[in-house]
């Protein structure tokens, strides 16, 4: 990518996120070309991280596990739904994922949580998501009861106008009341520590990122203002 | 009121006209019962408040006529009421110092402005109008013998059909009530007091007859009548005697005092004069105390007696208990015959008796409980030292040695309360928690709320879930109610504490923050508290002190905050590093540029640093923590966090500061941190936790000099003045009484109290306040009454009757406050008087048998005064059996300040020569003697003028010289002390009336260090040493002159 092109991208993303500076845009543009390769700008296609390299990088970087959830984070990044992430989703994805206020995180992971997209978070869904969190007694009779039994705690505790299911007036008054809750069915952000980790010096960063990259791990590295 | 005052009154001098009513408990019931009645008639029976007098009461008050104001018509020297009668007189009319008052309204109303002095106001009125009731209602009303008369007047009145007569029936009817009323309360007085018969004194001594012989178990030698007559009565005295109430005259030999010779009389027993050998006549003068009975008599006399009888004393009671059923009948009536007879003299003393003994009883009482737990705290003691590290150990060894060393500071309530409770919150939540578990299952088995099976679900996804699974579940257990103790221990039951604790150790923030806040909540509860720190919980909260999180770092501090509120906790937090962690959270504050972004779980800094100051505060109660504190820096920090104005973060502050500035170092940095002012500053906040702490802060910190003039230079003693007009918040009230007391150990601090009027206030907080009150509100007046005028204002304030009556308190602290207190305004003679009329010198006096040394030693300082502004002082003295004894015998004691005040004490008594030839009877002359050898400035000083005291009697000069205290007197002028120099130049000069002692003082080099005096520029000093001198050199030239002719 010549040097021109990649000014005028970095200057419009800077203009439309709020959360990161020109150098950082900088940087995650050039970062994006990295993880994408060469090739997609070559043929002059519109160039994203599919799925599978999307999900990759979710495991590697940012050490989530639940497949279910990544899908969903992939969703929630992929805003035009065509099945692949571009520069500009990425760069407005990763501006909410690593420091996004607590309003933007609770749209996005409702979002996320809400799988069907019908706005309301169901009992069945949330089912669905918690299914592997409790750990299997081979004593106990019926495996899923304890899956059900937590659902109906959630319920209690976050349903707030008791309908049997989770509007996001519900779930916002939930995490507002207590901010653990705002990933209450899955980790679908980077946890606070690695979010931490990824506010390093800018010198480093894309070096340690290009060491990493070859190691198998993407580090994604935003300096500070 | 006729008859009550008539009869039950008691009256000093017999006879009517111009007796004056004696300060008894009884004549002050009654006067306060008449006063009651009057303050509260024009309320409740108006119409009749109007009625004019037949005649005006009259009386000379001490009331000015300034002191009247609206409704009066005031002239210089003369008040006339508005009120006036149907004849146009007014119904009170003063001309100074005479008063006239003829209603019921104008005598409450002048009683309502007497306000202190209602009292004595009322006492001259009755003194001077003997028949009020004649007075008040016409002679035909008088003294309404019986019923009859009643009905004579009752008829008249019906007759008459006069408006006015009816209103003065109304009153005759009211004041019959009162004189009723009256009657009964003094005769509830009276039943109070136990008289003496014929019958019991006969009982009394054959009992003892029957335990006495030789031997030595027996409780005395020989006990026998003067007399072996007895007359038809009962009694064995001659009657010309027997009209004094006298019953008979034993003569008793206890094992270790000679001989004595006692009357038995109605009043109680007391030693005579005794009976000389060739004489048949006994000397009936009445020579010491007068006791309620025999026995109580001998226990007091001879420490055998006393022995002995307690081994008896079960015997005895049973036998005693078996003849009371024999003479049961008997007794009552004459103990009714005898009821009114003189008791005059006998009241008082018997009453303050009541009183002491009260105080002993209640002494015993209190201790026993106390004795008890002080085993139990052994067994725990011994239990958790298997656990203590040796460095521990020496360390609160270090804490306890330190509150028993220094006195006054022992005193400090915070540390007096806060040390044993250190003591106390370990052994007593142990126990707790040994018998509570317990309790708590028996109930479980037999019905579990439905709360534990809740949480006992939630605990088990939290132990079997993963992270989402975990959030979930302690975001719900978050919402029972958690400082409910059913909650608390149902998580403990179930095993949740180990899960909670584990969770920290995991590498989830959002598992550790849930954690964190339950925890928060359940260590409110000492059970858990405990159970935390015996799973290890404190060393991994301390770790999560280092994380980055901030929120993280505050909840693991506010948890530990609240986990360390015992000492083997406070011990741990030190231990894992945890100070050191804690102060770097108050740096946090510093970097105020917050981040633009927080990210989600944070907080702000100035909340870490409040955490922080939130947990120091906990730690800093144990000793080794107020160091480790210092060491890792937190002082400075501390200082800068109080120049906010968060009343959040200034609690702890404060607090924790309050809690180090026990420590000398944290004293000396106080003052260059400029804290004082900080702590004054918020002295004025709104919110009294935190005036409270300032105040206590403020109250630790005073000790120092510097220190009080510093509050006083910021202004701080007018806000703790006004703060003490609150009295609803005790603790708070404790604080600021501590801090004005240690603030008027300065001069210049009392003056501006003064001019703030908090000695009033102060005056008034000596009844009804708690006890760590009253002992600093005490302290804050004895300092006060170092002056004059405060002295004066304490009397005038009514101070010195509280004061008196503190004396027979128990606690320690309190008593050395009071006796110094009453000290002080002994030294003004009308003061004096007071506490003389109140017994306070006998009170003084029995406080030497404290057992603490402190209050030995005050109860002696106080004394000093007493003696010297008594009137009489020397007769005063005498008066107490055995009191001359017990004060020479202190002089055993190893307690310098108690030998110190003792021989100040002996300074005094010697000044009688009755006094000082008993005293020297006593042994005085050896004891001091002993104590010459000391190096203690204070001892010497006053163990100088007491020997130069004592020189006054007899060969006690000689005596001195032979129990060789001449030379290290000598050696007493080599010190610094003028006025040690002074007090030994004096005692010098009396010994040098001996030629032994001159030589003696010669051979030690007196003489050169005596001439080095004359040029002192002290006068008595010089004066003393000259005559020294003089007596030294004219001996020489007296056996130069012998050698020569």
């Amino acid at each position: 990518m010549n040097r021109k092109k990649l000014q005028k991208l970095t200057d419009t993303l800077s203009k439309s996120c709020k959360h990161f500076n020109k150098f950082e845009v900088n940087c995650l543009i050039k970062l994006f070309y990295n993880l994408v390769g060469e090739v997609a700008e070559r043929q002059g296609v519109v160039a994203g991280l599919d799925r599978n390299a999307f999900r990759n990088i979710l495991h590697m970087t940012f050490g989530m596990t639940d497949d279910m959830i990544m899908d969903r984070v992939f969703r929630g990044f992929d805003k035009d739904n065509d099945g692949c992430v571009n520069v500009s989703e990425w760069v407005h994805g990763l501006s909410l994922f690593l420091r996004g206020s607590l309003e933007e995180k609770m749209k996005y992971c409702f979002e996320v949580f809400d799988l069907n997209g019908d706005g309301f978070i169901s009992k069945e869904e949330m089912f669905h998501m918690l299914k592997n969190s409790l750990l299997k007694q081979p004593s106990e009779e019926d495996p899923d009861e304890g899956i059900k039994d937590l659902v109906e705690i959630t319920l209690k505790k976050m349903d707030c106008d008791h309908d049997g299911k989770l509007s996001f007036a519900d779930y916002e008054q939930a995490v507002r009341e207590e901010t653990l809750l705002l990933e209450a069915f899955g980790p679908c952000l980077p946890d606070p520590k690695t979010a931490e980790q990824a506010l390093c010096p800018a010198p480093l960063l894309l070096l340690r990122e290009a060491k990493s990259h070859r190691a198998g791990v993407i580090r994604i590295c935003v300096c500070p203002q | 009121m006729g008859v009550a005052l008539t009869r039950s009154a008691q009256w000093t001098a017999a006879g009517h006209g111009t007796g004056t009513l004696e300060i008894t408990p009884l004549n002050e019931a009654i006067l306060n019962e008449i006063i009651m009645f009057v303050e509260s008639f024009i309320y409740k029976h108006p119409q009749e408040a109007k009625y004019a007098f037949v005649e005006p009461l009259e009386w000379t008050t001490e009331l000015d006529a300034s002191a009247f104001q609206s409704g009066y018509v005031v002239s210089d020297s003369t008040v006339k009421s508005e009120e006036v009668d149907k004849n146009g007189q007014p119904l009170l009319f003063l001309s100074v110092p005479q008063i006239k008052i003829r209603s019921f309204g104008q005598l409450s109303r002048f009683l309502y402005i007497a306000k202190g002095t209602k009292l004595k106001e009322a006492q001259a009125c009755i003194e001077a109008n003997r028949d009020p009731v004649v007075k008040i209602l016409g002679s035909d009303f008088g003294t309404m013998e019986d019923d009859s008369a009643a009905l004579n007047i009752l008829d008249k009145i019906t007759k008459d059909d006069d408006p006015e007569r009816e209103i003065k029936m109304k009153l005759a009817i009211l004041l019959k009530q009162l004189d009723l009323h009256l009657l009964n309360q003094s005769l509830k007085h009276l039943s109070l007091e136990i008289h003496l018969n014929p019958v019991t004194v006969k009982r009394h001594i054959e009992l003892l007859k029957r335990f006495s012989g030789k031997g030595e178990e027996t409780v005395l030698e020989s006990i026998e009548y003067t007399s072996d007559y007895e007359f038809s009565n009962g009694c064995r005295a001659p009657p010309w005697r027997q009209i004094y109430g006298e019953i008979c005259y034993v003569l008793v030999k206890p094992h270790d005092v000679e001989t004595l010779c006692i009357t038995c009389s109605a009043e109680g027993v007391f030693l005579n004069g005794g009976k000389a050998d060739d004489e048949r006549e006994i000397n009936y003068e009445r020579k010491g105390e007068i006791y309620k009975d025999l026995v109580t008599f001998l226990k007091e006399i001879s420490a055998k007696f006393s022995e002995n009888m307690s081994k008896q004393e079960i015997n005895f009671d049973e036998e005693q208990q078996k003849e009371k059923e024999q003479f049961d009948a008997a007794p009552k009536k004459e103990e009714a015959a005898t009821n009114h007879k003189a008791r005059l003299g006998s009241d008082k003393t018997t009453y303050q008796k009541n009183h002491i003994n009260l105080a002993k009883t209640q002494m015993t009482k209190r201790l026993e409980p106390s004795l008890n737990w002080k085993t139990s705290v052994d067994i725990k003691d011994r239990k958790s030292l298997v656990k203590d590290s040796q460095e521990e150990k020496h360390g609160t060894r270090l804490d306890k040695t330190r509150t028993s060393i220094s006195p006054g500071r022992a005193q400090l309530l915070r540390k007096s309360i806060e040390k044993p409770e250190e003591i106390i919150s370990e052994s007593s939540s142990e126990s707790e928690e040994d018998e509570e578990p317990v309790d708590h299952r028996q109930e479980a088995n037999a019905d579990l709320p439905s709360e534990y099976w809740q949480i006992q679900k939630l605990v088990k996804y939290l132990k079997g879930g993963n992270q989402t699974a975990t959030v979930i579940a302690l975001c719900s257990m978050r919402d029972f109610n958690l400082a409910q103790e059913t909650c608390q221990l149902a998580i403990r039951d179930v095993g949740g504490l180990e899960v909670l604790i584990n969770l920290l150790d995991t590498d989830e923030v959002k598992c550790k923050i849930g954690s964190l806040k339950i925890l928060k909540e359940i260590s409110h509860n000492p059970q858990i508290r405990r159970s935390i720190v015996d799973l290890g919980g404190l060393p991994i909260m301390v770790n999560i002190l280092d994380s980055p999180h901030k929120s993280l770092k505050c909840l693991a501090a506010e948890t530990i905050a609240n986990v360390a509120k015992f000492r083997r906790a406070r011990r741990a937090v030190r231990q894992h590093g945890g100070i050191t962690k804690l102060v770097a959270l108050l740096d946090c504050a510093k970097n105020s540029i917050e981040p633009a972004q927080s990210s989600l779980y944070e907080t702000r800094d100035v909340e870490v640093a409040r955490c922080g100051a939130l947990a120091l505060w906990s730690c800093s109660k144990s000793y080794a923590n107020k160091e480790a504190i210092r060491k890792a820096g937190g002082f400075p920090l501390l200082a800068r966090l109080l120049k906010t104005s968060h009343e959040d973060m200034l609690i702890p502050v404060v607090g924790t500061l309050q809690e180090c500035a026990s420590e000398e170092n944290y004293r000396a940095s106080i003052k260059s941190e400029r804290i004082i002012e900080n702590l004054v500053k918020n002295l004025n906040s709104e919110n009294e936790q935190l005036q409270e702490h300032c105040a206590m802060a403020i109250y630790q910190c005073a000790e120092d000099e510097e220190t009080r003039d510093l509050v006083r230079l910021h202004g701080g003693l007018k806000p703790l003045a006004s703060l003490l007009n609150n009295t609803d918040n005790k603790e708070r009230l404790a604080a600021v009484t501590g801090a004005i007391w240690k603030c008027s150990i300065s001069k210049e601090n009392v003056t501006k109290f003064r001019e703030y009027k908090a000695i009033e206030t102060l005056v008034g907080l000596l009844t009804d306040q708690p006890e760590e009150v009253l002992v600093n509100v005490v302290g804050a007046l004895g300092e006060c009454c170092q002056e004059y005028e405060n002295r004066v204002l304490v009397r005038r304030c009514g101070g010195i009757q509280p004061l008196v009556n503190l004396l027979v308190g128990i606690n320690q602290a309190l008593l050395v406050n009071v006796t110094k207190a009453v000290g002080a305004c002994a030294a003004e003679p009308e003061s004096m008087a007071i506490i003389d009329r109140l017994d306070g010198v006998r009170l003084l006096w029995s406080l030497l048998k404290n057992p603490h040394p402190d209050v030995k030693a005050s109860a002696a300082w106080a004394l000093c005064p007493c003696i010297e502004n008594a009137k009489d002082a020397g007769e005063m003295v005498r008066s107490f059996v055995g009191g001359l004894e017990l004060v020479v015998n202190l002089l055993k004691s190893d307690n310098k300040e108690v030998l110190a005040s003792v021989c100040a004490a002996i300074t005094n008594i010697a000044k009688d020569q009755e006094n000082l030839a008993v005293i020297t009877d006593h042994g005085v002359v050896p004891l001091l003697s002993k104590l010459a050898n000391t190096n203690n400035d204070k001892l010497r000083r006053h163990l100088a003028e007491a020997i130069s005291r004592c020189c006054m009697w007899g060969r006690n000069r000689v005596a001195f010289g032979e129990h060789k205290a001449v030379a290290p007197l000598v050696r007493y002028l080599k010190s610094n002390d003028t006025n040690v120099h002074r007090a030994t130049a004096q005692a010098l000069y009396q010994l040098s009336e001996d030629a032994d002692n001159c030589i003696t003082m010669h051979e030690n080099g007196a003489v050169k260090l005596l001439l080095d005096m004359v040029g002192s520029p002290d006068q008595d000093l010089q004066e003393a040493a000259a005559g020294c001198i003089s007596n030294i050199r004219r001996l020489a030239l007296a056996t130069e002159k012998a050698r020569y002719t």
